[in-house]
């Protein structure tokens, strides 16, 4: 029983730290109809930048991210201009899109390789190893932390999409673009401005990576299968229904983990996001 | 008589290329040209879904490793007959048991058509991006499958020890090669004719708009399935001989994303729209590869490969047979006769307008 309770509060914190992973996802393929499955590429990227930092500077890991923000924004803005330019503006984004992000995944996953080979990385700060108990139940800081501020970054982007003028244009965008026309904003711009706000949160992600586990260029495709369940579970566009499914998925595979061994634990999310994709495409808080 | 021609012209290729790696005596030769041809079957395998029908696949890696460890299971099968056998039925599995690679490759092809069909029917209902997406999920799973299942080898990986001597060719590797090349020619055969007939017709409204296709009265849905079975069982094909090919097999090598990329990477920079295309991708980016991984690295090599796609699919979105298209298409004279390049795109079956 305490194993049980002990795993599905790892499974919660978990849950907190992959919603981060998933947000990005949630804003690109869910909002702006873009199939990045690139994503995961950026938050290694993320990972690593916070781990050179981190030894060279000493800095900590999520301080980095926050300080690499603006990049991660700028990034972002330019991959959507060469999206738009190529495929978008053309109407061929289906097909060539795809492998187009599916390419930019696999250089930026090579590239780390011969930059920083296969070993695993990791960084260091004051709160990794500790530990808080309570009676039975344990929660590490290494842990807790990356989910507070991600749980903490998606109240903030939840707050910007339904409050400011931006944030619904975003909500919009993907709706009707013609409407969006006739209230002054230029779709194209708006659309930017999402990509790369989903890139940016690619760096806080990668740097709550780090912090909670070693971290190797291939790592990232993992993820990829994690992140999409997620966002589709969640209901593609709803972050509300992206923290849901994301804490649902971070509990089923710490109770996988628990209980039948951590080598079983990636298949759980596969499984989910076949067993959703046939049963409920529309997710869980889908329209 | 072109399809005369093909066959012909095919099996001369064919046989020249057996020919010539023997004539040269150097056994690199062979291990080499096996993975180039190779990567000719997953190249066109995945372009029977991804450029026909404009379903990306990206988990060839799956298909191929189904393929390969369905070899895997059969080959510990046989080696231990006596184990795994009832007695009464020992005696007719020894029969048939160890089975040949050619039947092996019957059964892996059917193995990963299989898989192939169950994807398809979970997720082509939905729109294109969820096919892709289950696709990589299907990989992992697999995956995660293999590495726990013991009898195969579980993440340790498994010996396969081949034999040493085969009759007719003498060296096992060069059985391997001639099956290769056999294989190729089936799997180009099989694209091209699903290319000129009905089927392909279907394929191509499916890709230019499946809802008009649909209003139509195409079976899409049908026909996406039988696209992801044929597609899927080439994957499979091509990955049941590699077993005895690479002597040792772990999971991370069969589903190394190596796989994925080339067979997505292959047509794309060919050309995804007729059965040529993935042929020129996978002869260029396969011996390109062959040759930067013996010089540089495999790193390099798989590097390279990616740079290319992206430049491609950016730059060139038809492919290399739809830069030949062009240039000979530019060739036409204003008056409609006929100048030498559209002379030779008529040669080259590529006339002018033809997809």
């Amino acid at each position: 029983m305490e194993l049980l309770i002990n795993a599905i509060i790892a499974g919660l914190l978990l849950g907190g730290f992959y919603a981060a992973v998933t947000v990005g996802v949630s804003i690109s393929f869910g909002i702006l109809d873009i199939v990045n499955i690139a994503h995961p590429a950026f938050i290694i990227l993320g990972a690593y930048i916070a781990y050179i930092v981190n030894q060279t500077l000493g800095l900590d890991p999520i301080l980095t991210a926050v300080i690499a923000l603006p990049a991660f924004y700028a990034l972002g803005a330019v991959v959507y201009q060469v999206y738009y330019q190529s495929f978008e503006k053309h109407g061929q984004d289906a097909l060539r899109g795809l492998a187009f992000f599916f390419g930019l995944l696999f250089v930026t996953e090579v590239l780390l390789i011969l930059v920083f080979g296969v070993d695993y990385r990791y960084v260091t700060a004051s709160y990794i190893d500790q530990t808080l108990h309570f009676g039975f139940v344990d929660l590490p800081l290494r842990m807790l932390i990356p989910c507070a501020i991600s749980l903490a970054m998606l109240a903030m982007l939840q707050l910007y999409l339904s409050r400011t003028f931006t944030g619904r244009a975003i909500m919009a965008v993907s709706q009707d673009q013609l409407a969006l026309r006739l209230m002054a904003a230029d779709p194209t711009k708006i659309k930017r401005i999402a990509f790369a706000i989903s890139i940016a949160t690619a760096s806080l992600a990668g740097s709550f990576l780090i912090v909670i586990q070693p971290v190797e260029p291939s790592v990232g495709r993992e993820y990829i299968g994690r992140v999409f369940a997620i966002c589709v579970l969640g209901g593609l566009q709803s972050l509300p229904g992206t923290v849901i499914a994301a804490m649902l998925l971070g509990i089923v595979e710490s109770i996988t983990a628990t209980f039948y061994g951590p080598s079983w634990a990636p298949a759980v999310a596969f499984g989910f996001l076949l067993l959703t994709l046939a049963f409920r495409p529309a997710g869980l808080l889908g329209r | 008589m072109r399809t005369f021609f093909f066959y012909l012209g095919s099996i001369l290729v064919g046989a020249a290329l057996f020919a010539f790696a023997r004539w040269s005596g150097n056994d690199y030769l062979f291990f080499a040209g096996y993975t180039v041809l190779q990567f000719v079957v997953l190249a066109t395998a995945w372009n029977i879904l991804g450029g026909y029908c404009g379903y990306v696949n990206f988990g060839s890696a799956a298909f191929f490793a189904a393929g390969a460890y369905s070899t895997v299971a059969l080959h510990k099968l046989g080696a231990n007959v006596d184990r795994y056998f009832p007695q009464e039925l020992a005696g007719i599995a020894k029969l048939v048991m160890p089975l040949n690679v050619p039947t092996l490759i019957i059964i892996g092809g059917i193995v990963s058509g299989l898989i192939g069909l169950g994807t398809g029917y979970l997720t082509l209902r939905l729109r294109g991006a969820f096919f892709a997406i289950a696709t990589l999920a299907l990989a992992v799973v697999l995956q995660t499958l293999i590495v726990n299942w013991d009898f195969v080898g579980g993440s340790r990986g498994a010996y396969i020890i081949r034999p040493s001597e085969v009759p007719i060719f003498g060296n096992y590797i060069q059985y391997l090669f001639a099956i290769m090349i056999v294989l190729s020619i089936v799997a180009l055969a099989a694209a091209r004719t699903i290319e000129r007939s009905r089927l392909g017709y279907g394929f191509a409204t499916i890709r230019d708009d499946e809802l008009a296709a649909e209003a139509c009265g195409v079976p899409t849905l049908k026909l996406k399935l039988v696209a992801t079975t044929i597609s899927g069982a080439l994957m499979g094909m091509a990955g049941a001989p590699f077993p005895y090919y690479i002597g040792y097999l772990e999971p991370g090598s069969a589903f190394g994303l190596a796989y994925a990329v080339n067979s997505i990477a292959m047509p794309m920079i060919g050309g995804t729209t007729s059965w040529v295309g993935p042929l020129i991708g996978a002869l260029l980016l396969g011996i390109a590869q062959q040759y930067i991984i013996v010089t540089i690295s495999s790193a390099v090599g798989v590097l390279v490969v990616g740079l290319m796609l992206i430049i491609f699919v950016i730059g060139a979105p038809k492919g290399i047979v739809g830069l030949v298209q062009d240039f000979m298409r530019a060739g036409a004279k204003a008056d409609g006769t006929p100048s030498w390049r559209s002379r030779l795109a008529i040669f080259a079956n590529m006339r002018p307008g033809a997809r």
